[in-house]
């Protein structure tokens, strides 16, 4: 079918509806206000489930109850919104229930700006809840990039039984691109008979779902069980993508609209004659090690760029091991770097830093 | 060449609406495009803006910082853009509310008086169409078919009974930079 245009919220909205979302519950917070909206006319139109909380805390218990049910649930929001939400995601990851989280990120910390930002990695990729858990999150570039990582993620979360995430900067969630949403995808609608669903009669035994284990043997012994599945993440889900790297000697790390202006910059780096290139981390977590080893020896230079103070360049010095020089480039609170700028940055790189 | 457009007035001049009918028939004629709306405390009262790319190749940074197109729609929104329209390319101004301004003389200034045009009309909100219609005349990449396809695709339904009046208001902006040039 021909493309159409949308705004990001809606876009993301819809996609969850076309990953099989049967309910969604949030609590309203800008930047992300279109995609609740959304739901709220056309969940209803397929039959579907949609709430709005009294309050994050609340939303995300809601989810933390479907999912239990066995349904395939989503909420968003922004990120004092997914700060508010930390407790209930790291309960649903003790209790390995799966459920789509959007954050549509804005500055911070605390109330922040309403404004596009990234300032969420660490919250995204350490999370702010309790206990040895992770996430599976995804960070796209681009509306339609968002649509087909939404349609997916249901079944990924699924497959993993554990919460996955969604981080967005506000522009994405704000601009209109065209974006094709009917792109087939495989649902992979599997019985989940570990579901409280209410079947425990004829199943001959109750489901609980629970993060609680008094005994520190239980709780190791389930904690190394969720570590089976954050290796095998790590070891299969990681995403990302190089461009113009075969002849870099500088490349950029960014991700989301970062991403989009850095591909910019590189097109005026070009024009000039040098040679840079782009390492676009799609998943946050697990963060793309394969990427950075994935680069050839020409590469000499990485420079992280992202719209917060520091936050992803700490997983870029873990994933290159001191291997190559490293420099950083990010604003802050909302701030969102013109290409000229980050060009400026990559010309006084290689014109200072020995670039050879 | 990419047409990096910013569209600028105050809130209720219909500013979103003439940058989404112009990246909604880019859609429609299958080109790259972004619409990214200012969004925030100014669109509160104050000036709103909107930002819009159309390309007939993928489109890489969102942002316009310097756009090549610039409609005005009010005084406060040229102070704020004009600067950064780059040489060579093209300011769109409401002349009605933006009279006696020295403009640099590295562009083309379009000066319309939408306004005053729209009060002829007998309604003020055509101001954007009477915009869109002067825009028109400096497309690289949209037709006017196209555009009117999309104008009847916005005025449907319960709005349908706006469409002759938003085309002949399209129609009106469009002479007027036509015959003005």
């Amino acid at each position: 079918m021909a493309k159409v245009l949308m705004k990001g919220n809606e876009a993301m909205a819809l996609a969850a509806i076309k990953g099989g979302c049967d309910a969604f519950f949030g609590y309203p917070i800008t930047p992300q206000n279109e995609l609740p909206e959304y739901l709220s006319y056309h969940m209803q139109e397929h039959g579907k489930i949609f709430v709005q909380a009294e309050s994050e805390v609340a939303a995300i218990n809601m989810v933390y109850g479907a999912a239990g049910a066995g349904a395939r649930v989503l909420t968003s929001s922004s990120s004092p919104g997914i700060a508010l939400k930390q407790e209930g995601i790291s309960y649903m990851a003790g209790s390995e229930l799966p459920a789509v989280i959007i954050n549509v990120m804005r500055g911070g910390p605390g109330l922040g700006s309403i404004q596009p930002s990234q300032a969420d990695y660490n919250q995204v990729t350490r999370g702010g809840g309790n206990g040895d858990y992770h996430l599976l999150a995804y960070a796209p570039e681009s509306i339609q990039e968002a649509v087909d990582i939404i349609k997916d993620a249901f079944r990924v979360a699924d497959k993993y039984r554990n919460p996955v995430m969604v981080a967005i900067d506000g522009l994405i969630g704000q601009m209109m691109e065209p974006v094709d949403l009917d792109k087939p995808i495989d649902l992979d609608l599997q019985s989940k008979p570990w579901a409280a669903d209410g079947h425990g009669a004829k199943r001959g035994k109750n489901n609980k779902i629970l993060s609680l284990f008094l005994d520190t043997k239980d709780l190791e012994t389930h904690n190394l069980k969720l570590k089976v599945k954050y290796d095998q993440m790590v070891s299969e889900e990681q995403r990302y993508e190089l461009v113009q790297t075969d002849d870099a000697e500088l490349v950029i790390v960014a991700y989301g609209s970062m991403a989009r202006i850095a591909r910019s910059a590189i097109a005026m780096a070009r024009q000039k004659g040098y040679r840079v290139g782009m390492l676009r981390p799609i998943t946050l977590w697990p963060y793309p090690v394969q990427g950075f080893e994935a680069l050839a020896s020409n590469v000499t230079h990485l420079l992280t760029a992202e719209m917060s103070l520091g936050q992803m360049h700490q997983d870029v010095l873990i994933a290159n091991e001191g291997q190559r020089q490293t420099h950083w480039f990010g604003r802050t609170g909302g701030v969102v770097p013109s290409a000229d700028e980050l060009f400026d940055v990559i010309e006084n790189i290689i014109l200072k830093g020995g670039v050879a | 060449m990419d047409q990096r457009i910013i569209v600028a007035g105050f809130g209720g001049q219909g500013v979103m609406l003439l940058g989404q009918v112009l990246s909604y028939t880019a859609t429609a004629l299958d080109l790259h495009t972004v619409w990214i709306p200012s969004y925030g405390p100014e669109t509160r009262g104050g000036t709103a803006n909107c930002s819009v790319i159309i390309s007939d190749t993928p489109i890489h940074s969102p942002l316009v910082e310097y756009p090549n197109i610039l409609l005005a729609l009010n005084e406060p929104s040229l102070r704020k853009f004009e600067n950064k329209v780059t040489p060579g390319g093209v300011i769109i101004t409401n002349s009605s509310l933006i009279k006696d301004h020295v403009f640099r003389d590295d562009v083309t200034v379009i000066e319309i008086p939408a306004n005053d045009m729209a009060l002829g009309l007998e309604n003020l909100k055509t101001v954007n169409m009477i915009m869109l219609g002067a825009f028109m005349t400096q497309s690289t990449f949209l037709s006017e078919e196209a555009i009117h396809k999309t104008l009847e695709k916005t005025f449907s339904g319960a709005k349908a009974a706006l469409l002759p009046l938003n085309q002949q208001a399209l129609a009106m902006g469009y002479e007027h930079a036509r015959s003005h040039a």
